[in-house]
């Protein structure tokens, strides 16, 4: 019997990793990436079934409905290459035992790898590699890529292997735990992290004028009494670092937005993030909510105030 | 643009087009996509800060769920092809502006592409039902491939309609718009974010993880903390709070179910 057994070589488990990064390539409305899934499942499938019959059942088997985050589908792939392994080799394993691994970890899972990856890691390195760029440096873009796909090929590969080898005993796990810890662990970190994004990155600016108030003498700097040359340049120089920015004009112009700010910055955008989560609860479609806004931002501009 | 350029071009396309869908390699990322443009045209510098300012609007876009993000894919390629066709015409801050200006819609434009092709692959994975049920694993294998091929037309038709355009005619178009509304679609694109973003807080929120998210509002309006700073803190939390739950738990455990000390030693006295 021992001897009979087959197992997935390691050239079978690399063969599903690198065709896993294909996972979305056919992602429709029906059942979203259950296409790539199967794909993947592929090389598994020919090395554990020999016959037809079994090779178009599990075919089959793999091409049922399934959607998760790319990345930590690898992990879940893995125990499912333990779980077919099983069942090539004699053991019970229903179907529904195979599906229901599947179904039950993508939920959670993907609650962990979306915060980490698209709104963590990903915006991370991608402000990194920006603020490079933008400056005109190759670095920027060259930092991005090569770390970017180092981390994603090393983690799809690690925890596939990782999911593999704990089997069935991972899909026991998800209860309670450890994964539930990361999740939890993740969503505050998430959490935070948007917090941080949408102060810095949501940007609403309101241009109406509130007030305009002709400044005291002294309070401005008093441009055609300084001295020329260097020394009026020193002058000016310390007269702003007393004064602030109001220094500069006589008028002293104060912005809806600067009233704003003085609340704390960022009030607008976060106000707008809280009226997208409730629509969004509502079910209002996100792309209806973007086509909105950029009308919204037309109103504003060609009635100037924004 | 010369036929060697053009069709580096198209490639470069096609390639974002694909990780459009897969979100992989991450070609379709401007920071990546714009470059590529950049350096088969020659443009290397611009197509870099083109990318990079791209990258910042597009940080918060991701794919979650069902749920599909503004096209980062048709945005940096088409906008590169526009940015390098106005190059000839305006100095290189014009053509990177109008090129901004015009991502956003494409962005939507992209948008709806996408959903397209996510709709056409659903005959397509019927097709692959019949090739399993005949167990044919090359049948399975052509129809997956087939389907990333089409969200890399998706992207690779549009960029070529947009290289036969004159660079003539691109730019004509660029001045004719009206400032209202390349002034207002970047009034919209800055808001846009707050979408993405929503989405992921309504998935992750629940009454425990709130203030959490009034924590980092609030300590990312002190500018010099950087990205990676607000990391580190977010971690910390996360760390401190699961370690003082884990010892709520123990606690409560070791006192026996009292948990409550001064009524021990008045039940004790």
């Amino acid at each position: 019997m021992a001897e009979n057994e087959i197992k997935l070589s390691v050239a079978d488990r690399r063969s599903v990793w690198w065709r896993h990064q294909f996972l979305q390539g056919s992602w429709n409305y029906e059942r979203m990436q259950n296409g790539g899934w199967c794909y993947a499942m592929i090389p598994a499938i020919k090395a554990l079934y020999k016959t037809k019959e079994e090779q178009s059942a599990a075919l089959k088997r793999h091409l049922e409905f399934y959607n998760t985050q790319p990345f930590v589908s690898a992990p879940i792939i893995g125990v499912t290459l333990a779980l077919e392994e099983e069942r090539a080799n004699g053991v019970e394993v229903e179907d529904q035992a195979i599906q229901g691994v599947k179904v039950g970890m993508m939920g959670p899972l993907a609650g962990v790898g979306d915060p980490v990856f698209w709104f963590t890691i990903r915006p991370i390195l991608g402000a990194l590699g920006a603020s490079m760029a933008m400056g005109g440096s190759i670095v920027g873009p060259l930092l991005f890529f090569i770390a970017w796909n180092i981390i994603r090929m090393a983690f799809l590969w690690y925890t596939q292997e990782f999911g593999y080898s704990v089997g069935t005993t991972i899909a026991k796990d998800l209860s309670g735990g450890l994964l539930g810890k990361i999740t939890e662990g993740a969503s505050i970190l998430g959490m935070f992290i948007i917090g941080a994004l949408v102060q810095r990155w949501v940007s609403i600016s309101f241009t109406p004028v509130v007030s305009r108030i002709t400044q005291q003498e002294g309070a401005y700097i008093d441009w055609s009494s300084l001295p020329g040359g260097a020394e009026g340049i020193k002058s000016a120089l310390e007269q702003y670092s007393a004064l602030g920015p109001t220094g500069l004009n006589v008028e002293k112009v104060t912005t809806l937005q600067g009233n704003l700010d003085q609340l704390i910055p960022g009030l607008a955008a976060v106000c707008l993030t809280l009226l997208c989560c409730k629509l969004l609860k509502k079910n209002v479609s996100p792309i209806t909510i973007i086509l909105a806004l950029f009308a919204v931002g037309i109103i504003g501009r060609l009635l100037g105030f924004m | 643009m010369n036929p060697i350029s053009m069709l580096l071009v198209i490639v470069v396309a096609f390639f974002a087009g694909m990780e459009g869908i897969l979100d992989e390699f991450q070609f379709h990322q401007p920071l990546i996509a714009c470059t590529l443009i950049g350096i088969v045209t020659g443009h290397p510098t611009e197509g870099i800060i083109l990318g990079g300012t791209l990258q910042m609007m597009a940080l918060g876009w991701a794919n979650i769920g069902a749920a599909v993000a503004p096209d980062a894919a048709l945005a940096s390629v088409a906008s590169a092809i526009i940015m390098v066709k106005g190059l000839g015409g305006a100095d290189m801050q014009t053509a990177i502006n109008t090129a901004i200006a015009l991502a956003v819609p494409l962005s939507v434009a992209g948008l709806f592409l996408t959903m397209l092709c996510r709709t056409i692959a659903i005959p397509m994975v019927h097709f692959m039902d019949a090739e399993a049920e005949k167990a044919n694993f090359r049948g399975v294998e052509m129809w997956q491939l087939l389907a990333i091929g089409l969200q890399g037309i998706r992207i690779a038709i549009p960029a070529a309609m947009l290289c036969m355009i004159p660079a003539e005619a691109v730019t004509a178009m660029l001045q004719a718009m009206p400032d209202w509304l390349a002034g207002g679609m970047a009034v919209g694109g800055g808001m846009v974010a707050a979408v993405g973003y929503a989405m992921v807080i309504n998935m992750m929120a629940t009454p425990e993880v709130w203030p959490f998210f009034a924590l980092g509002f609030v300590v990312a309006c002190i500018p010099s903390i950087t990205l990676i700073g607000l990391g580190v803190i977010g971690v910390a939390l996360a760390l401190i709070y699961l370690g003082l739950k884990d010892l709520a738990k123990q606690g409560g455990g070791a006192g026996g179910g009292s948990g409550d000390p001064l009524g021990d030693i008045l039940n004790d006295y």
